[in-house]
This record gives structure tokens, C-alpha cells and sequence, in this order.
């Protein structure tokens, strides 16, 4: 578990605290840590590491709850022809995955963990706004449990895609669309209130001495993610809200017939949606670039590059968004801008890419569960990148575009992208949550199962995609069969192989090898100087931060 | 920076204000699809206002205890300023939607542009802003618009004065002469009162002499989804000022300390320019 000490240990960021390091010893506050037990404890929680866990807990659950989505969808789509379902439920169930994969359980898998470690990266005794916090957290259950009713509604749940495009998703849309708005704004209450506390406690609860250019690249990058939602959420608030007043009161926003037009449905929800794809891919940035350096135990090359590319990708974001459109019937000076600036972000995330092989170069690498699943991370997301690229380019876009290669790019990003990233974070940080390692062995099964399981589903995707076959289509004609059905052999795959997953977990936190207060031997940040498992309450009193150099 | 942190105690608000928020949620929409639920929904608002109410009750307590320091006044300041840019976002997307319909939308309908081609759905339809004739015949458009230079423009006295009138509270609390803060605080307040009055009078005419409805085509669409979010925030706006009215003359704040009062100015101000874009882009030009 733990490899000899390698030549060349980065130096490590240094605290100095009065008392014992983890502050458990000698306050005698208003007893807020003696608060109820049982379920009321979990209700009324305002302990970041608990609804830090709240939130894993039911982004896990609503992973398994969207991938059963998709595995009926994938069941569907294993033979030509239709078998299983009936096609309005087939288009329910690509709706429901997308929206549970992406509001569910890709944006409150990186809140949890933002949740549990950002005050410990930074030294901070909890989130700057606790009760908001826990507001924060418990709208999603209600949220989401609206969501999710709407499949039983008469008329069934959406049914128009998790871009919910207008008319379809107004003038055309079944009953229970109002609920899904509905439900749709408290998650989206949750996210920006959740994103205004991120920042709040990064600009605010520092430990003394630790200036920005010291933070953890996750806290740098969630600081980041946390003003795109800031930004980004309200404008799916104006464009939900403008759906319910076209559905319920007659307005025309979306409908040409009163002077509105459908297609600026698309624009604002993409001025939202763009930045919201890098809201799930900024902190896995952020998690990669904690764990990479850990293992091959140097110092994180071009730190400083690493922020300055991050932000540049959420400035470019809000100037891309028309690149999901270009099939619309743009005006060509918008195309051409759309091409160009898409094109653009490749520079900045070029520059991470570089930067985490520089980082391994010459380092003396091991490979642990989390390494195995940040290297995959690297290649296989660098593979969506370059899908991505090739559908920026707008005539050959023409041709992609709502075909299965988009699927193949934009699940190459979110799967091996943000859901390795999440699991790798999993692995590295659950020896601080419960003060054991991960089972190794089971670990590498996960990861390995995982790995062929995401490519056996989604590279053959691909394929079928330039061959012309559509997305979010049930049935399909003949010559796309082995392609699909090689899919939906690797979906199964990678949707059993996640139960490894959750025993891992289960195993984890009942017992295994004890871990040290510093669980890996090269890392470096603050939250491996508090016991593991950390206790309740970390960082009572600030820590004195000792800048390194980078 | 120094000493501890403090970290406030636990409390059950929360939650049950995402209990009540849900049971608004679920109730709105019961009502919108199924029309029943009118009963439960205005509960649940009134619970999500009762659960604010003693929220923000517990934290002015604790505040006047003395328990928050100084880094726990910056966390409310950074958490108020973002919160209000997410407000300025909720409304940038309302004006997007404005600037995109007027400047795109409706002369594509036209023929404008290279394109061209929504023109061929109503041959017959002519561009103009303010859209008085939709595309479509089953959607009559307003029969007249709402002149800038009369209701609109007092009320842009309006809210520009009780911006003054806030700023003249502020110092005046900032210099302890309280009788002074309580004065102009209570004709800010009014003055937001007399804004929506005159914005109900204006709805009742557009809806009764000019023909503009929420079914009136886009342009009502449009003045309606911006004045009315306004108007909303105006009053959210306005009754957190009375809050602090009442606090004022509990004799809370002191000269140097009384947030509570400053992120509501902010959010005041926030409104009142807000005003100013929908003065210049939805009435005059």
C-alpha cells in the first residue's frame, strides 16, 4: 500500500497549530456537536463533512438510478427492432438519464466532495455559511423525488431530451412538464446557493498565510465552477421559467407564431449549457491534478499555468455555446465565430493535458486505485476532447450532428471524464473519510471492469455515429446492429461492474488497513496533516499556513 | 483572523424550508396542471415565508449577542454580493431574450437576413417594434403600447429617489442619528409602495385599454415576463426594507455595524438599476 520512500518527495506544505492538529481537544463552544442523534442528526446537519457525505450518498444513489435508465435504454437498443419498450417510454428514459446523470449525480458528486474537502484543503473549520449548506442539500432529495414521480404522471415524465428543446418540450410536451420545471428550480436553488457558499469559504476562510496562488488546484478549480454556476444557473431559471409561461399562460417566447422563435430557446439554454458542461469537468480537473502528482510524488509541473488555463476555459465557455446549434440555420458570421472560439479552448486544456504528462515525467510512479483511474482519466478524456474538436468544426458538424458520435464524444468527456475523476477523488480521499484504504484488490477489479466496460460502450459509438445512425431514436436500421449490440454488451459491463464500487465502499468504511493521518506517501496538501479519519471537527482554530514553492 | 471561528449552531429552518418550498413546488404545479391545489399552495408559500421570517430572526439574534465576528460579517457580505450577481443573471437572461427577439427574431420572420426562409411561413407579416400585428392571425397583438412619458416615467422618479432617500438613511445611521435613519428609511419604503401602485394601475390599463396580455404575441410576453419579475423583486426588495425599519426602531444596528442594513440597500439599488435597463429598453427605445 505503501511503496518505500521515492528519491525525490516534493516538499510538503507545513502547519503549525496550537493544540493537537486536529482541534478536537479544548472547545467548549455551545455544543453543536452534540446535536441529535439518529435521523435528526442527518436532517439537521450543518457539518460540512456530514453533508459532504449526504451529498455522495445521493449522488450514488442517483447514479444507479440513471444508469438503470440507461441500461433499459441500451436493453432497447441491443437488436434492431423494437423490443422491450414502447417508444414514448424509450424517449422518458433517454430524458431521465440524461437529466439524472447530469443534475443527479455528476454536479452533487463533485458538491460533496467540494463539501468535504475544501474546508480541509484550505484549513477552514467548516463552510463559511452552514445552515445554508444544509438548505442547500436537502432541497435536492425533494427536488429530485418530484423529478423522478413525473415518470408516473398520466401522460408519462419529459420525453423531449435532457436539452428539453422547445416546442417539443412546450407546445408538445405532456402534462407532468410543469412538475419537471418545477422541480428543475429547486435543484437549481441548491446549486447556487451551494456555489455562492464554495466561495464565500475559499475567498473568506483561508488559513491565515495561504494566499490564492497556494491553494489546491480543486480548490482553485471549484472556486472557478463555483462562479460559472453562479452565472450560468439563473439563466436556466429565466429559460424554464419562460417554458412554464408558454405552456401555462399563453405567452410566445418559443412560438414563431406570436414573434417569439424556438431557436432562442436553444441559445439561452446553451449560454447555460456550455459553462454547465465545464461545471463538470472543472473540479475533475482540480482532482486529477491532486491525485497525479501524489503518485508519481513531484510537484505538480506549471501550477501556476494550470489556474490561468482553468480560467481561461470558463471565459471561453460563455462564448462557444452556439457550436450545439450549428445545424440550426445560423447566420455563417455566427458559424465561423462559434468555429473559431470552440476551437480556441483546445489551447487551455491542451495546456493541462501537457502538464499532467510533465508532471509524471521522470516521477517515480505507482499505481494505487486512484492513480489507475486519473491516468485512464487522462486518456480517455483527451479522446472526447479531440471528438470534440472534430465536431467543432461546423460543415463537419453537419454531419455529426444528432448522430450517435455526438453520444460517443460527450459520454467520452462525462464518463471516463467526470465519473472516473469523481471515483478516482473516491479512492483517494476515503482513507481521510473513514480512516482505512480501499481494498486494492477489489479497487483494481472496479477499475479494470470499468475501463473495458466505457470503451466496449461508447468507442463502437462512435462508428455508428459517422455511419449516419440518430440519437434518442429506438429502433434503427440493420447495418448499425454489431456496433449496438457491442454496446450494449459494455453497458452491462460497466453498470454491474459498478456494484464492485459500492462493496468497496461498504468494505472501506466498516474496516481494512488502517490509514495513517497521511494516507499517500507524496501528497502534500492540508488535509493529510488532520487524523484520518478526520475527526468531526477539524481546524478550530486557524492553522498557520507555510507557503512552498511550487 | 486571528483566535477561532465561529461556527454557528445548529438549526432546523432549514429543512423544514425545504419541506415547505417543496410542498409550494408541488402545489403550484398541481394547480397549474390539474387546477386544485390553490388552498395547499398558499400554505406552502406562507411557509416558506414563516420559515424565512424565523431563520433570519435567529441569525439577528445571534448577531445581537455578539457572536459573529468580523470574518463571519465578510462570509454575509461575499455571500450577498454573489447571490445578487445570480440575480443579475436571472435578469440577463430575460433581456437576452428581449434583445434577441427584437434584434433577430422578429425581422427574420421578415425575411431579413440571408436566410430568409421563416419568411415563408406568414408571407404576409411585416416587422415592428413594438409588435403590434404577430405573425399568426390567432394571436391578436396589443392594440396600443404604454407611453414611457407618463406612468413609467414617474415611476423611474420613483425608484431613483428612494435610492437617494436610502443613501441619506445609510449615512445618517452612519453618523448615529437615528431619528434621522427612520425617516428616510420610512419614505423609501413608501416610495416602493408608490411603485407598485402605480405599476398595478399600469398592468390594469395595458391589460383592460391596450390589449396587452400575456397572449398579446411576444411583445406582451416580453413586457410582461420583465416588469413583472421586477415588480416581484421590487416587493421582496421593499419588504426587507421594512424589515430593517422595524429593526431600526427596535434600536438594533450600530454605527459601524449593520450589514443586515447594507446588503438590503444593495439589493435595493440592484433593483433600481435593473429599473433603469427596463425604463431605456422595454419603454423607450
Amino acid at each position: 500500500m505503501a511503496p518505500k520512500l521515492p528519491p525525490q518527495l516534493p516538499p510538503q506544505n507545513r502547519v503549525e497549530q496550537a493544540g493537537d492538529a486536529s482541534g478536537t481537544a479544548g472547545h467548549a463552544d455551545a455544543g453543536y456537536h452534540h446535536g441529535p442523534k439518529g435521523l435528526l442528526r442527518w436532517l439537521l446537519t450543518t457539518n460540512h463533512k456530514e453533508i459532504g457525505t449526504l451529498y455522495l450518498i445521493f449522488s450514488l444513489s442517483m447514479f444507479f438510478i440513471g444508469g438503470i435508465f440507461a441500461l433499459v435504454v441500451r436493453a432497447e437498443l441491443f437488436q434492431p427492432g423494437l423490443q422491450l419498450v414502447q417508444p414514448e417510454f424509450f424517449n422518458q428514459m433517454t430524458t431521465m438519464h440524461g437529466l439524472i446523470m447530469v443534475f443527479g449525480a455528476v454536479m452533487p458528486g463533485f458538491v460533496g466532495l467540494a463539501n468535504w474537502m475544501i474546508p480541509l484543503q484550505i484549513g477552514a473549520p467548516d463552510m463559511a455559511l452552514p445552515r445554508l449548506n444544509n438548505f442547500s442539500f436537502w432541497l435536492l432529495p425533494v427536488a429530485f423525488t418530484l423529478l423522478l414521480s413525473t415518470l408516473l404522471m398520466p401522460g408519462g415524465g419529459p420525453n423531449f431530451g435532457w436539452t428539453f428543446y422547445a416546442p417539443l418540450s412546450t407546445t408538445y410536451s405532456p402534462p407532468s412538464t410543469t412538475f419537471f420545471i418545477l422541480s428543475l428550480h429547486m435543484a437549481g436553488i441548491s446549486s447556487i446557493l451551494g456555489a455562492i457558499n464554495i466561495i464565500a469559504t475559499i475567498l473568506n476562510l483561508r488559513a491565515p498565510g495561504m494566499r490564492m496562488m497556494d491553494m489546491p488546484l480543486f480548490v482553485w478549480t471549484w472556486l472557478i465552477t463555483a462562479f460559472l454556476l453562479i452565472a450560468v444557473m439563473p439563466v436556466l431559471a429565466g429559460v424554464i421559467t419562460m417554458m412554464l409561461l408558454d405552456i401555462n399562460f399563453g405567452t410566445s417566447f418559443f412560438n414563431a407564431a406570436g414573434g417569439g422563435d424556438p431557436v432562442m430557446f436553444q441559445h439561452i439554454f446553451w449560454f447555460f449549457g456550455h459553462p454547465e458542461v465545464y461545471i463538470m469537468i472543472l473540479p475533475a480537473f482540480g482532482i486529477v491534478s491532486a491525485i497525479i502528482p501524489t503518485f508519481a510524488r513531484k510537484r505538480l509541473f506549471g501550477y501556476a499555468s494550470m489556474v490561468y488555463a482553468t480560467s481561461s476555459i470558463a471565459i471561453l465557455s460563455f462564448l462557444v455555446w452556439a457550436h450545439h446549434m450549428f445545424a440550426v440555420g445560423l447566420p455563417l458570421v455566427a458559424e465561423l465565430f462559434f468555429m473559431y472560439t470552440t476551437m480556441l479552448i483546445a489551447v487551455p486544456t491542451g495546456v493541462k493535458v501537457f502538464n499532467w504528462i510533465a508532471t509524471l515525467f521522470q516521477g517515480s510512479i505507482s499505481f494505487e486505485t486512484p492513480m489507475l483511474f486519473a491516468l485512464a482519466f487522462v486518456v480517455l478524456f483527451s479522446i472526447g476532447g479531440f471528438s470534440g474538436l472534430m465536431l467543432a468544426i461546423a460543415p463537419a458538424d453537419f454531419q455529426y450532428h444528432d448522430t450517435y458520435f455526438v453520444v460517443a464524444h460527450f459520454h467520452y468527456v462525462l464518463v471516463p471524464g467526470a465519473v472516473f475523476a469523481i471515483m478516482a477523488a473516491v479512492y483517494y480521499w476515503l482513507p481521510k473519510w473513514t480512516g482505512h484504504y480501499p481494498n486494492e484488490r477489489l479497487g483494481r477489479w472496479h477499475f479494470w471492469t470499468s475501463v473495458v466496460g466505457v470503451n466496449l460502450t461508447f468507442f463502437p459509438m462512435h462508428f455508428s455515429g459517422l455511419a449516419g445512425m440518430p440519437r434518442r431514436i429506438p429502433d434503427y436500421a440493420l447495418q448499425f446492429a454489431d456496433f449496438n449490440m457491442a454496446s450494449s454488451i459494455g453497458a452491462l459491463l460497466f453498470g454491474t461492474s459498478q456494484l464492485l464500487f459500492v462493496l468497496m465502499i461498504i468494505k472501506c468504511v466498516r474496516g481494512g488497513e488502517k490509514a495513517p493521518a497521511k494516507a499517500w506517501d507524496g501528497a502534500v496538501d492540508l488535509e493529510w496533516t488532520v487524523p484520518s479519519p478526520a475527526p468531526l471537527h477539524t481546524f478550530e482554530t486557524p492553522p498557520r499556513f507555510q507557503h512552498q514553492e511550487h | 483572523m486571528s483566535g477561532s471561528y465561529y461556527v454557528p449552531p445548529q438549526s432546523k429552518w432549514p429543512a423544514l424550508g425545504s419541506l415547505a418550498l417543496g410542498v409550494m413546488m408541488v402545489s403550484l404545479g398541481m394547480q397549474l396542471v390539474h387546477g386544485t391545489g390553490g388552498l395547499v399552495m398558499t400554505l406552502g408559500m406562507a411557509a416558506v415565508l414563516a420559515v424565512m421570517w424565523l431563520w433570519f430572526r435567529d441569525v439577528v439574534r445571534e448577531s445581537r449577542q455578539g457572536l459573529y465576528d468580523a470574518q463571519m460579517d465578510r462570509s454575509f457580505r461575499w455571500g450577498m454580493g454573489w447571490f445578487i450577481f445570480s440575480e443579475v443573471m436571472f435578469f440577463a437572461a430575460f433581456f437576452g431574450a428581449l434583445f434577441y427577439v427584437r434584434v433577430f427574431a422578429v425581422p427574420w420572420l421578415d425575411g431579413e437576413g440571408a436566410k430568409g426562409v421563416a419568411a415563408l411561413l406568414w408571407p404576409d407579416f411585416t416587422a415592428s417594434w413594438p409588435l403590434m400585428n404577430p405573425p399568426s392571425d390567432a394571436i391578436s397583438g396589443p392594440r396600443e403600447v404604454v407611453s414611457p412619458w407618463q406612468l413609467p416615467l414617474v415611476n423611474t422618479i420613483f425608484l431613483v429617489t428612494s435610492s437617494v432617500t436610502l443613501t441619506i438613511a445609510h449615512e445618517a445611521l452612519k453618523e448615529g442619528y437615528r431619528k434621522t435613519t427612520r425617516n428616510w428609511l420610512i419614505g423609501t419604503v413608501l416610495l416602493g409602495g408608490c411603485f407598485l401602485v402605480v405599476q398595478g394601475i399600469e398592468y390594469y390599463e395595458a391589460y383592460h385599454h391596450y390589449g396587452i396580455t400575456l397572449q398579446a404575441g411576444i411583445y406582451g410576453s416580453t413586457f410582461f415576463l420583465l416588469t413583472g419579475f421586477h415588480g416581484a423583486h421590487v416587493t421582496i426588495g421593499a419588504i426587507t426594507l421594512a424589515v430593517m425599519l422595524m429593526r431600526v426602531m427596535q434600536g438594533h444596528f450600530s454605527r459601524e455595524d449593520h450589514f443586515g442594513f447594507e446588503a438590503a440597500a444593495w439589493y435595493w439599488h440592484f433593483v433600481d438599476v435593473v429599473w433603469i435597463g427596463l425604463f431605456i429598453f422595454v419603454y423607450v427605445f
